[in-house]
């Protein structure tokens, strides 16, 4: 008894010095990180006092301006919901090939993990530089960007819900003579089908969020008034066009939340 | 029934027939205006994918000059420092607006308090953050610092409240019971309760925040975003590549990082 | 009539599930195949439709050959074939009605089975089929709203809408309790025997076998070890098919002259998988 007692003690101080030690790797990591930042001249009680500067001049808000914000809010959704669509109709054949019992062989698995991987390290604005050089810049740039960024996104978890499919359910339906495609229809898609709904709604949420930024690289949206009115300086119409943001973030997460409570 | 076969109609989840097929044409509808309202044509669709594949070439090979590749290192550096310092600060700032947040140990008003700003956290965009940042205090890392840091606070003190709200009350009261000040039951009652998440929380979300410092930059908020903006704007596409190629490479690291303390802890 | 002759099946990983096994079943009679798990029983089914492609020997559906079957040929002999399954496999988030019409799809074109559109002939038989399992009224209830018995009674309907040459049935009672069993057990006999039809079950519980099977074969690390009636199966008739098996699992009867099965039945014959 003592001797486990002795053996369990030890262990836990191992643990308390890894814990321990973590903790200072990570405290100089952050010293150092500040150091290299050269920023140890920043007067603390500055920042505080710009941002409150910054705050009054957004007081009022300028309700007059809500009428020239309309338009470019609603383009701001539109982006969101063909770039969440388009990501759409791309994920499904991505995460049939990554996932495990659905794709072909090893190569096209890879295949499926790359492009999945590619996606989603490259930031929705970082695609829309990209795009905007292709398409340039307007809103088509913004939703190749948006539906791009989404489909490693949708890819990677819908591929994750296929793996954990029930293949017996699409075993019997095999075995009562259906083919692929009603296999796929009856076997497969019930099983997967709140998953879809619920992810793509989810992204949809999200990509709303996504959305208002694109206009700082000329990809359409609500962005481009945003910019345009802080390079101005125009303080009072900014505080509206984010008191509208606010707005439609808030609502497009209550409908994406009771979407995503209603299919099961 | 008496007379000829019965029939069979799938029920939906609409309730009536005819409201599921509205619903389906509202959705629809919404998608058509979405396509006419943005003005995106198949064709200019397609010359674009024409036009992005020719493109395509001069991403390839990437290649970057020994200055350029010092700048991305350099650059890359104050990312990742970015997101360090950020994490910390933004940790520690949130871990009040938590308990603020959470339904079971926060009186009312403060409550509202600590929900209203965690939804404002999270509704804008870390690059709207930024710009906006960097108009108040000017261009450079601090900008980009104070931007991660909200963005922390919002998320962080949102899921870590959730936990808090999850913890087992009854363990709260005995605490209370003997006696303890509020600050001690926090302290003796709630606080052992919640570390093990706190751990795997904060490395996710140092995770999440190597992205974003990866970004900034492109409004001037520090990092690698202001040379890749740059390398953009001088149509220098090979450098582009190179630029991304350190992005992904530095976000798959933080990534798996991430994914590993979290399977240890959890 | 069901011919199967000499049937392998080697797995990818080594492992011989069937070391040539033989069977007929014809007429409309029930044929029980019990065996400890791990014997290759449901290997066996499973290679009968091929749900599993069986590395060698000869199956036969009245006449059809099916081994080297592919594609619209293999699902055309799939229609006449019903299957029902140990852990039911319904399809959880779809209505009894679709699963039962799952049955038919096999007689639909792709664009009819997205629409739901069935022939009214298929769907008056569901209604009917519904009525005879005990599930009228049923229809519009999703199936993950059921309880076990009452989803194998969907599992039923779905294969005896099909209007099979035979009905193959994997494990029907494994997930049940002892007397929704027998209830289940009883429903499937009747209905093959109604409709003149043969049954291949394999079943775990050698009482339930006894109870309603015309004929038992016993199963042994994949060859057949048994044939015979219900009243040849005595002591060391089990001895044979269970031999080597966990001695938890190998059912003692203790029987005497005249008795029937259910009587001489110990409690303690295996459940479960």
């Amino acid at each position: 008894m003592t001797e486990a007692d002795a053996t369990w003690r030890r262990f836990d101080r191992r643990r308390r010095v890894g814990r321990f030690l973590a903790l200072l790797v990570s405290a100089v990591v952050v010293v150092a990180s500040w150091e290299f930042l050269e920023m140890g001249g920043v007067d603390a009680a500055t920042v505080p006092r710009e941002i409150n500067d910054l705050l009054t001049r957004m007081y009022p808000p300028d309700v007059a301006y809500t009428g020239e914000i309309v338009g470019p809010l609603i383009e701001t959704i539109h982006i969101a919901v063909l770039g969440t669509a388009g990501a759409l109709v791309l994920a499904v054949p991505v995460a049939l090939l990554a996932a495990k019992n659905t794709t072909p062989n090893a190569a096209t698995y890879w295949l499926g993990k790359v492009i999945v991987t590619v996606s989603r390290s490259v930031n929705t604005i970082i695609w829309a530089l990209f795009f905007v050089v292709i398409f340039g810049s307007g809103p088509l740039a913004g939703t190749v960007a948006i539906a791009f960024r989404s489909v490693g996104f949708l890819g990677k978890l819908l591929g994750e819900e296929i793996e954990e499919i029930d293949p017996g359910q699409v075993d019997a339906v095999r075995a009562a003579g259906a083919s692929p495609v009603q296999t796929l229809l009856y076997g497969v898609v019930p099983q997967i089908k709140p998953a879809l709904v619920g992810l793509s709604v989810y992204r949809w949420d999200i990509n709303v969020r996504d959305s208002t930024v694109l206009g700082f690289v000329g990809a359409g949206g609500i962005g481009v008034q945003l910019f345009r009115g802080v390079n101005a300086f125009a303080w009072e119409s900014v505080a509206m066009i984010l008191l509208a943001i606010l707005g439609v973030v808030v609502v497009s997460e209550v409908v994406s939340a009771r979407t995503r409570a209603v299919v099961r | 029934m008496a007379t000829g076969k019965r029939t069979w109609q799938r029920p939906t989840v609409f309730g009536r027939r005819e409201i599921k097929w509205g619903v389906y044409a509202l959705v629809v509808g919404f998608f058509i205006w979405s396509t006419v309202g943005l003005g995106v044509s198949l064709s200019r669709f397609l010359d674009g994918l024409a036009s992005g594949v020719a493109l395509l070439g001069d991403f390839v090979p990437p290649e970057a000059t020994p200055r350029q590749t010092a700048r991305i290192v350099d650059k890359m550096l104050e990312s990742i420092a970015m997101a360090m310092v950020s994490t910390v600060t933004g940790i520690a700032l949130s871990l009040p607006i938590a308990f603020m947040a959470a339904e079971n140990v926060s009186p009312r008003p403060l409550y509202y308090l600590g929900r209203g700003f965690i939804s404002v956290s999270r509704a804008f965009n870390a690059i709207i953050v930024a710009i906006i940042v960097v108009k108040a205090v000017g261009l450079g890392p601090l900008a980009g610092i104070i931007t991660i840091t909200f963005k922390t606070v919002g998320f962080f003190s949102k899921l870590f409240a959730e936990d808090i709200e999850d913890i087992d009350m009854g363990s709260v009261a005995a605490v209370r019971a003997t006696g303890a000040s509020p600050a001690q039951t926090l302290l003796y009652g709630v606080v052992p309760q919640v570390i093990p998440r706190f751990a795997g929380l904060s490395v996710y979300r140092w995770d999440i925040n190597i992205r974003t410092s990866t970004i900034v930059g492109i409004v001037g908020a520090g990092g690698i975003g202001s040379v890749l903006l740059t390398a953009f704007n001088r149509y220098d596409y090979g450098y582009v590549s190179a630029i991304l190629l350190a992005i992904i490479a530095v976000v798959l690291v933080a990534e798996g990082v991430s994914a590993l303390v979290r399977r240890r802890y959890q | 009539m069901l011919e199967v002759e000499n049937l392998r099946k080697t797995y990818a990983t080594g492992d011989e599930a069937l070391k040539g096994v033989s069977l007929s079943v014809e007429g409309n009679e029930t044929v029980a195949m019990i065996g400890p798990s791990g014997a290759g029983k449901s290997t066996f089914i499973r290679c009968i439709n091929r749900l599993t492609d069986p590395t060698d020997g000869k199956i036969r559906l009245d006449g059809t050959e099916l081994t080297a079957l592919e594609g619209d040929e293999l699902r055309s002999v799939r229609r006449d074939i019903g299957m029902i399954f140990q852990e039911y496999n319904l399809v959880e988030r779809l209505t009894v009605m679709e699963n039962v019409l799952t049955g038919r799809l096999g007689y639909v074109s792709n664009w009819q089975a997205f629409r739901r559109q069935f022939p009214a002939d298929d769907v008056e038989r569901a209604y009917e089929i519904l009525d005879r399992v005990g599930l009228g009224g049923m229809e519009n209830k999703r199936v993950d709203e059921l309880s076990g018995g009452q989803r194998q009674r969907v599992g039923i309907a779905r294969a005896v809408i099909q209007q099979p040459k035979i009905l193959l049935v994997d494990e029907p009672t494994s997930s049940l309790d002892p007397e929704t069993s027998e209830t289940v057990m009883t429903l499937l006999t009747d209905i093959a025997a109604d409709r003149g039809i043969p049954v291949l079950i394999n079943i775990h519980e050698v009482d339930l076998a006894l109870n309603h099977a015309d004929r038992v074969v016993g199963l042994h690390d994949g060859e057949l070890v048994f044939e015979g009636t219900p009243a040849d199966l005595d002591e060391s008739g089990l001895d044979t098919v269970y031999r080597g098996a966990d001695p938890d699992e190998t059912p003692q009867v203790p029987r005497s002259d005249g008795d029937t099965a259910r009587d001489g039945l110990d409690p303690s014959v295996p459940g479960g998988t």
